[in-house]
């Protein structure tokens, strides 16, 4: 019967000791403990709270520096099409401005040349006159030395004419 | 494997070594006179003036604890006074003998019987009537086995708990290491699933103190309850007293926090006729009362019973008077102590649950 019977002494002695623990324990166990552990719960819920935004961020800032590197390219894009054009243009103007240049000195060659020609022409043609009236002299002179070739000669001219 | 092997055939001789040892007095005692096993059963689970280590009852080795009365004073002197003193046989009206233990030194006057301290009377012995004796008795204030226990845990508690503070008091609020990494979780749980989930998420912060001390209190004492050496194996959480003041406690809590909602649901219950509402108050009235009374009783059943399947099963040997039954009273005796373990945690966890599903109940505010 007196084991389902409460003990006055007990009774006391557990009054005071679990008191007392209960006191020493929540001021100086539990609070200290409950503290750092809040403290750490809400570290950690910062930080990958943090850890979302730097993310996003990082996300966003990824986006931008995409959309940065494609206006670069296609301003690169662009310039290389610019430069190949002028290149391209000065090139045939380069071409065309050396074509004309060639026609034009192979237009003052030949016309150099057919003036030499001409030049040329005339002296042979004076040279071969000059000769020729010497020959023609000296031919007369001597197809005329005597009167009966003068008369054969003129007869001769004078046959010519008529068949003409 | 092979080392798994060779620690489980260890832990078996040691179990054995340690029960051989542990229950050698009754040994003694089956062979001076017939072994009495609910006697011993109930003189272990029941509170003692005694540590008793090893030996015989009466002249073994036994720490003696200080006893402690008031009676025209307080009084001080060491149980050894009443164990070493003068046996006395007296025979009741019943016929029956009865013996007990009459004080000597300091202790002349009292006398020791069933582990209660008696005065003596004018001729100097206890007058029987029944079972019990009619003399009266002093205040009993002593430091008994079950007080030199409850001291014991509630130190070891405040040391453990202390070390985990320090912890963090020295390295601020990150991960926990050591005794720290080990009991973490354990705080946590009672903050989170017998706390938090039970009260108000507005209102549980003030009662994770007295949730958590109470947990531990109860689960640490039931673990040296299973230790069958000191500083272990007093029978505390299983005694009464301990549960009744525990009970208690979540008691006045509750009835102190309770809010205008809950004495409105106790003396004037919303929703039914008026008669009905009359009817309900004294129902109402006895469950403030029952639930702590079956939070009393759980702890108390649950603990003694553990400690009698242990007893009993050891006694088997003794009974049988051949060592030879060890082969199967030891495997039973250790399986049921592992379950006891399990025990041990559950009805720290059950008893702090409930508390906190009663104090839920007294802080809810009203929902419609």
């Amino acid at each position: 019967m007196d084991l389902i019977l409460p003990d006055f002494g007990l009774l006391v002695w557990t009054g005071i000791t679990f008191s007392l623990l209960l006191f020493l324990l929540a001021k100086f166990a539990w609070k200290p403990i409950l503290n750092a552990v809040n403290t750490r719960e809400q570290n950690i819920s910062e930080a990958l709270e943090l850890a979302e935004k730097t993310k996003a961020e990082m996300q966003a800032l990824k986006a931008e520096n995409d959309q940065i590197l494609k206006a670069a390219r296609a301003e690169r894009d662009q310039i290389l099409k610019e430069a190949k054009e002028a290149a391209n243009h000065m090139v045939e103007e380069a071409k065309g401005k050396a074509k004309d240049e060639a026609a034009k000195i192979v237009e003052s060659a030949r016309q150099n040349i057919n003036s030499e020609k001409a030049a040329a022409m005339a002296e042979i043609k004076n040279h071969v006159a000059s000769l020729s009236l010497e020959i023609a002299e000296k031919v007369v002179r001597h197809e005329l030395g005597s009167d009966d070739k003068q008369k054969a000669l003129a007869t001769q001219l004078a046959g010519e004419i008529k068949m003409n | 494997m092979q080392q798994a092997g060779k620690f489980s055939s260890l832990l078996q001789i040691f179990v054995f070594a340690l029960s051989f040892f542990v229950f050698q007095p009754f040994a003694h005692a089956s062979e001076e006179e017939n072994f009495n096993v609910g006697e011993m059963i109930m003189h272990h689970i029941k509170d003692a003036h005694e540590w008793h280590i090893a030996g015989p009852e009466h002249g073994g080795t036994s720490i003696y604890l200080p006893i402690i009365l008031h009676d025209n004073g307080f009084k001080t002197f060491s149980s050894k006074y009443f164990y070493h003193g003068k046996e006395v046989e007296v025979l009741g009206k019943d016929s029956v003998i009865y013996h007990y233990m009459a004080g000597v030194g300091p202790a002349k006057g009292y006398a020791l019987y069933h582990e209660e301290i008696y005065i003596l009377n004018k001729e100097g012995q206890l007058h029987f009537v029944g079972e019990h004796p009619h003399n009266a008795s002093p205040t009993d204030l002593s430091v008994t086995k079950n007080v030199a226990s409850l001291l014991f845990g509630s130190l070891l508690i405040l040391l453990i708990m202390f070390a985990v503070a320090r912890f963090y008091r020295k390295n601020g609020a990150v991960a926990p290491k050591g005794i720290a990494k080990f009991l973490e979780p354990i705080i946590v749980m009672v903050r989170d699933d017998i706390a938090k989930a039970n009260i108000d998420k507005h209102k549980y912060h003030k009662y994770v103190p007295y949730l958590l001390t109470i947990f531990f209190f109860i689960w640490i004492n039931n673990m040296l309850g299973l230790i069958p050496i000191i500083p272990g194996g007093a029978n505390l959480t299983g005694n009464i007293t301990i549960t009744l003041f525990l009970a208690f406690c979540t008691l006045l809590v509750t009835v102190f926090s309770g809010n205008k909602n809950y004495w409105g649901h106790i003396f004037w219950m919303p929703g039914i006729p008026v008669p009905m509402k009359i009817f309900m108050i004294p129902i109402e009235l006895i469950g403030i009362l029952t639930k702590p009374f079956a939070l009393m009783i759980r702890l108390f059943a649950n603990i003694t019973a553990g400690h009698i399947i242990v007893l009993a099963l050891i006694s088997i040997i003794f009974i049988n008077k051949n060592i030879a039954w060890a082969g199967l009273s030891v495997p039973m005796a250790l399986f049921i102590s592992v379950l006891e373990i399990l025990v041990a945690f559950l009805q720290g966890f059950l008893f702090a649950m409930l508390s906190a599903l009663f104090i839920g109940a007294a802080v809810e505010e009203a929902h419609h």
